[in-house]
């Protein structure tokens, strides 16, 4: 019973960053009708956007202490954060622990922008070219995007620690009266996975009550006929290009505590969350969500050492295995729409 | 000859003739000139262009032809090198029967992955392709350890009893006794060419391999193919069944890949399950694209032009970069260097992410279809019939 337990809640927070990739590429297809490859590297972009922050909060002042010695024997050289020069210690101190929930602020504008240069620059080129040709362009801009980013910061993980605050860990034993230390669950994760829910169900509110929304719903499902209506439709779809690159990188940033951000995370989840997506449903917005956190809780599933044992290896290919089978048995996923990418 | 007609012999013969003449072209600057670093004639190189090349021509068979674009090639890269290897553990060092096995294994594992992936398409075929081969790449470092030695990969140990292989027989991989390592090098007027076994063993399989396509190519298996690119409801209206050949593509590709890899491993008798993940499908499929995916030679040219590039970035660093804008003021000259350095060297995959963007942005048909623009700008064009409707356009001919 703690076991399951404990399977759902590891589930849930690589199922939110699955859930939320998935969103994007999902908010892209249905409005833009383009294959972005591409996405994966916004979502490092995002986890990117943390780590520049932390950096550029802890640019520090160097003075030099003549009354300590370094081990070689030079005056010591004390670091002090510009911050905490301004703020005093104390709230510097505070500033720079709370650098990854504030890169989430600074991560908006720039995933926008970038989404937008993005959709400006390139793909809207490509909107008459075949899926193959989209696929191609945004694979090598997916490559560009991970060169840049490994020229600037290098090929290692950069750690990016949560808060202190967040610490610790839940301990859902004692909470629920079963056995203590069996149910532990760090609270970054619980965290990222509230965090994720209150994202899809903004972006689900905006597409759903605002007049925005409505128009852009209108035109995924019939774009000219928004045309004819005289609204400009594109402008709309690029502004939900920069949205969607948002919720990417806004995912990236809350996920780099959890893993430290390297140059090749974007691929890893690229190739992830298009298996999301084709679960969910190719066009389908609540498919990807649910497909997401599905995923994310039958991968921490299959490896329990209990279904390890029985079936070697599943772990590794859980997800992959339920994406043949779904696109075997049933093509246009869980929630898709009949119709949409079918041939 | 051979079942070809006059012009495509002839095309035939070119490209026997510089793929044979390889270690002078890739060679063209004297040993200790400025441009030497340009030299990429040494046998490593030259061989990986030919195994590339055989690896993309046997892609650019599905993908070129019938436009089924699979992200999972690499998977039948690995399992060629893999049989290769354990040929070479348990029968034989003699590259025969490790080839001849690596072509069988791919062709068998891309007929499963085939029978399945092709019963979708679009990009759904592409993704059913990624995971299969993912799935392969994951139990190739999990499960099958036994099998592929996982992380360390699979090699050749002194102690691997070669069942075939008699008491004298050579410890390295072989052609009856010629070893693969082989070279006979050729000094003239200071130029160092290097004339090595390996090379030219896989430079003569990758000829057949350019005849077995050019022939596909050629045929009305061929012109199916074509027809599935084209339209495949118009062809299964007209009472054919797109599925079997399709599927007899991609085992056809499936083997090609198999091929390479199994040369792969006869060049240097090691197999990592690294060569199985999607990344390096991903190349192949550069590769091809550059080159001009759907024509005979470009997978060839994508091949060759991105081995080389790689090899000879790779090379050029911060201080030879620093000599040859030595002439600049220093000022100048450190941030030329400062920008060039970062899509040099270790940026090599920066320059091939934008090059690639700009192939397919611009060139659709990749090198092939801008060698012709830019032979076509010195051709007279000739004269426009008046009335368009009673001269239509003649199709331009496929893959050349």
């Amino acid at each position: 019973m703690d076991q399951i337990f404990l399977q759902v809640l590891n589930g849930l927070d690589k199922g939110s960053a699955y859930a939320l990739i998935a969103l994007g590429l999902t908010l892209i297809f249905g409005t833009l009708g383009v294959v972005n490859f591409a996405h994966g590297a916004l979502f490092m972009i995002g986890a990117f956007c943390a780590v520049t922050l932390q950096k550029i909060l802890t640019l520090s002042k160097i003075t030099i202490d003549p009354t300590k010695t370094d081990f070689l024997g030079n005056p010591a050289k004390i670091k002090t954060p510009y911050v905490e020069g301004w703020f005093g210690p104390d709230m510097g101190a505070m500033i720079i622990d709370w650098s990854v929930p504030m890169a989430v602020l600074f991560s908006i504008p720039v995933m926008i922008l970038v989404g937008f240069i993005m959709e400006r620059g390139l793909i809207k080129h490509f909107y008459h070219r075949p899926h193959a040709d989209q696929i191609l362009v945004t694979f090598g801009l997916a490559i560009v995007l991970q060169e840049v980013v490994k020229q600037f910061y290098g090929a290692n993980p950069i750690p990016t620690p949560a808060p202190a605050a967040f610490k610790g860990s839940f301990d859902f034993g004692v909470m629920l009266g079963i056995d203590a230390n069996k149910v532990i669950y760090p609270y970054w994760r619980m965290v990222y996975f509230l965090f994720s829910a209150v994202v899809i169900s903004a972006v689900f509110a905006f597409l759903r009550f605002t007049t925005f929304g409505m128009v852009v719903r209108a035109g995924m499902a019939d774009r000219e006929t928004v045309g004819l209506l005289g609204i400009n439709i594109d402008k709309r779809f690029t502004i939900m290009f920069g949205i969607a690159a948002a919720v990417a990188g806004m995912a990236g940033v809350m996920y780099a505590p959890i893993n430290s951000p390297n140059y090749h995370m974007g691929m890893d989840f690229l190739v992830l969350s298009f298996v999301v997506v084709v679960v969910g449903g190719m066009g389908s917005l609540p498919g990807a969500v649910l497909a997401g956190f599905l995923l994310g809780i039958l991968e921490s599933f299959s490896s329990m050492n209990e279904v390890k044992s029985l079936i070697p290896g599943i772990d590794q290919i859980i997800i992959y295995l339920v994406a043949i089978i779904i696109l075997l048995a049933r093509p246009r996923g869980l929630m898709g729409k009949r119709g949409v990418m079918e041939d | 000859m051979l079942g070809l007609n006059k012009k495509d012999t002839m095309f035939l013969l070119i490209v026997i003739a510089l793929t044979m003449a390889t270690p002078f072209l890739m060679q063209p600057f004297s040993e200790g000139s400025a441009l030497a670093q340009f030299n990429g004639g040494y046998p490593d190189l030259m061989a990986k262009v030919a195994i590339f090349g055989i690896f993309a021509i046997g892609f650019n068979i599905l993908f070129g032809l019938t436009g089924y674009l699979s992200f999972g090639h690499a998977a039948f890269l690995g399992v060629g090198s893999y049989s290769a290897v354990w040929m070479f553990k348990i029968l034989s060092l003699n590259v025969f029967p490790a080839i001849i096995l690596a072509v069988i294994m791919a062709g068998l594992f891309s007929l499963v992955i085939g029978y399945i992936s092709l019963r979708r398409s679009g990009i759904y075929f592409s993704i059913l392709t990624l995971a299969m081969a993912e799935m392969s790449f994951r139990l190739a470092y999990s499960v099958f350890t036994p099998l592929t030695n996982g992380e360390t990969g699979l090699q050749v140990r002194p102690s691997d009893v070669q069942l075939l292989d008699g008491p004298n027989a050579p410890e390295y991989p072989n052609i009856f006794g010629l070893l693969i390592s082989d070279s006979y090098k050729w000094e003239v007027a200071g130029h160092v060419f290097t004339f090595n076994v390996g090379f030219y063993f896989c430079a003569v399989i990758a000829i057949i391999a350019f005849y077995i396509s050019l022939r596909i190519f050629r045929s009305p298996f061929g012109m199916m193919l074509r027809a599935v690119k084209s339209n495949q409801n118009r062809m299964s209206y007209t009472g054919l069944n797109p599925r079997p050949y399709t599927l007899a593509a991609f085992v056809i590709s499936g083997m090609y890949a198999g091929l390479a890899g199994g040369l792969l491993a006869v060049m240097d008798p090691l197999a990592g399950a690294e060569r199985m993940q999607w990344t390096a499908s991903g190349e192949v499929v550069i590769m091809t694209i550059l080159g001009g995916a759907g024509t005979l030679l470009g997978p060839v040219l994508g091949a060759g032009a991105i081995k080389y590039l790689e090899n000879i970035f790779s090379k050029i660093n911060e201080t030879v970069l620093h000599d040859w804008f030595a002439f600049l003021p220093d000022s100048i000259e450190d941030v030329v260097v400062f920008i060039l350095s970062r899509f040099t060297g270790h940026g090599w995959a920066l320059t091939l992410g934008l090059m690639f963007m700009l192939v397919v942005t611009f060139l659709p048909g990749g090198l092939v279809e801008g060698g012709k623009r830019f032979f076509g700008m010195f051709k007279r064009k000739p004269k426009e019939p008046d009335d368009a409707e009673h001269h239509p356009e003649t199709p331009p001919h496929v893959a050349e």
